[in-house]
């Protein structure tokens, strides 16, 4: 029972779009979201420690967050161009790229957060007979903690954008479907059906790390205390 | 005991901080760096817990060389309090108190033992424990930093400036209860700071520093008394010369018989009695003497009217000073809270005397006047008496 779909409306067509490849959109809808996630999460367990270090050792800061810099300023499409040189077609090229953009908010955050921290509270950790090990662990960590989480919020929306240009390259992610849709005839419903879930995994995920940011927030912490009072 | 021997720091570019200190600290006393800035002094205390470590000289706690000592556990023996308070802002006031403990992994029930008996101590409620420093007050706030420093019994208590970023009354109060901690727990203090009230008041003994080196290190008494070098005369200040010069005079010598009621008489009482002695301060006292309170014009006007019983009508934040305390501190003290007298007490916190401004006034007059007062007095009561009297006639 094949229907004459160009005599529908955008909306029908999207909604029918929807009946039809229902499942399919949903696979791809997780695909995009973990190949973004792998990438960012990458870059976390890289540039969280650098960060640390990197705001401990004060020479080191400029070089480091050079380099992030010249990353970011690589157009997506040709880093991924790149990169397929060497790893091919596919989700890995896709994850590299997420984590090599997903540095520097990681990187800076992390060094901002840690250099924010009110000198006189290490001082009197480290008074107290806090190894340098704890003063990470119980008071910088802590109270960069929100700061650092901003870092991870910005990078997995950035990445989020850069996964569904990967479709180029053949990783799949929603983006597929919205090549798919450019590449049709009248394809504005499947080109919709591919951006509409993009664009609402980016703010779903906007708000849930903006919400735990705001949690790990010391000074917003203390305002909602003298609410309280 | 504390050693301190030739101790020096110096600084990358060749400025000495500290030039070759030596002194010796005993266990229990309280003592004060005093300099203007740049003269070491919190330097000198930094290198007590090897915050800063000396580039040469040695620091002996009881025989062991604190340089060959872990300086983390070295740390967790010796309190450290600074003027920023640096209470951890996502740590309740439990958690605050009890970080040295939580160091020294004591289990649970000993640290929650610690934080109530602690919390006691400073005059704050139990449910404060459940709070954030946010919460608190800067004097409360370094109330619970003086606590951080005493939870694991620790021996020594290094303190930089502590009271510095507080208001005068608040800071007046925190120096009354380190004091009173410092000489109830036996606790050696050593304390930095570049207030000289400060250091006459708290210390047993100060050490003057100048431009890194000890210029004077005595009893404050001593000091007042023989100031070492012009330095010290200047950093003293003419004024407090002046005070030290009379004799010294303790309260017990001035002080006058209070007028006290017990506890357990009725409002009534209260203010026939302070009509018939003629006083407007009327002291709340249990059967043993012991002070509770004071009654004044206040209690019986105003919104505090309707009280029935002198323990709901009397003030019970009294401010008092202890027998054997320098006139000179209790003059300062009246004048900087504004008081218009204060109730001495002995060690068991009996009422014993009291010192009023006209106790001060007539002190200052015999010192002035010497074995003249009494010709004086008549002389100055018949010249102003005589026209009067015409006059009525």
């Amino acid at each position: 029972m094949m229907e004459d779909l160009s005599k529908l409306s955008t909306w029908e067509q999207f909604t029918y779009y929807f009946r039809e490849n229902g499942m399919y959109v949903l696979e791809q809808f997780m695909s995009h979201f973990f190949i973004s996630v792998y990438g960012v999460l990458l870059a976390a367990l890289i540039g969280i420690p650098l960060g640390i270090f990197i705001a401990k050792t004060s020479k080191l800061a400029t070089p480091v967050m050079a380099l992030a810099n010249i990353i970011q300023t690589i157009p997506a499409l040709a880093l991924m161009a790149m990169l397929m040189l060497v790893f091919g077609l596919g989700k890995t090229t896709v994850i590299v790229t997420v984590f090599l953009y997903s540095l520097l908010p990681i990187i800076k955050n992390t060094y901002t957060g840690i250099l924010s921290i009110d000198k006189s509270l290490t001082d009197a950790g480290r008074g107290m007979g806090m190894t340098r090990k704890q003063v990470l662990y119980m008071i910088e960590l802590p109270l960069s903690l929100s700061i650092i989480i901003t870092g991870i919020r910005i990078a997995l929306v950035v990445a989020i954008g850069i996964t569904a240009i990967g479709a180029f390259i053949g990783a799949g992610g929603l983006g597929d479907i919205i090549i798919r849709g450019t590449n049709a005839t009248d394809g504005t419903a499947i080109i919709l059906a591919g951006a509409i879930p993009t664009a609402l995994m980016a703010v779903i995920v906007d708000v849930i790390l903006g919400w735990l940011e705001r949690r790990f927030d010391p000074q917003k912490k203390q305002q909602r205390l003298e609410k309280m009072i | 005991m504390l050693s301190i021997e030739q101790l020096t720091k110096t600084y990358r570019g060749g400025k000495k901080a500290v030039d070759h200190m030596t002194l010796t600290i005993e266990k229990g006393e309280f003592i004060a760096f005093i300099g203007t800035s740049g003269s070491g002094k919190t330097t000198a205390l930094r290198m007590i817990n090897r915050m800063v470590e000396p580039t040469s000289g040695t620091i002996t706690l009881d025989g062991n060389d604190l340089s060959k000592m872990n300086a983390v556990q070295l740390r967790r023996q010796i309190g450290y309090v600074i003027q920023q308070i640096g209470l951890m802002p996502h740590m309740t006031i439990r958690d605050n108190i009890t970080l040295v403990p939580k160091l020294l992994k004591w289990d649970k029930p000993q640290k929650d033992e610690t934080a109530k008996r602690l919390i006691e101590l400073v005059n704050l409620p139990e449910s404060y424990l459940d709070m954030y420093p946010a919460q608190l007050s800067g004097g409360q706030q370094q109330r619970i930093g003086v606590l951080r420093a005493l939870a694991a019994n620790q021996d020594i208590i290094l303190m930089d400036e502590p009271f510095g970023a507080l208001d005068p009354i608040t800071r007046d109060t925190l120096q009354d209860l380190m004091k009173d901690l410092q000489v109830r727990l036996g606790k050696t203090v050593i304390f930095v700071t570049h207030d000289m009230d400060e250091a006459i008041k708290l210390a047993d003994r100060i050490c003057i520093m100048h431009e890194g080196k000890v210029v004077q290190f005595d009893t404050p008494d001593n000091i007042l008394a023989n100031p070492a070098t012009d330095f010290v005369r200047d950093f003293l200040g003419s004024h407090r010369l002046i005070q030290q010069k009379p004799s010294v005079k303790t309260v017990d010598e001035v002080m006058i018989q209070p007028i006290a009621i017990t506890i357990e008489k009725s409002l009534d009482d209260a203010l026939r009695l302070m009509v018939k002695k003629r006083v407007d301060t009327l002291f709340v006292v249990d059967a043993n003497d012991h002070l509770l309170g004071y009654l004044n014009v206040d209690s019986f006007t105003g919104p505090k009217r309707q009280h029935d019983t002198i323990a709901e009508a009397m003030n019970n934040e009294v401010i008092y000073v202890k027998t054997g305390t320098k006139l000179q501190d209790t003059v300062r003290r009246i004048l900087k809270r504004n008081l218009q007298n204060i109730p001495v007490v002995d060690h068991d916190s009996k009422l014993v005397g009291l010192i009023t401004r006209a106790n001060i006034v007539d002190t200052i007059y015999d010192t002035i006047w010497g074995d003249e007062p009494l010709e004086a007095t008549d002389a100055l009561l018949t010249n102003s008496a005589s026209p009067i009297e015409e006059e009525t006639r």
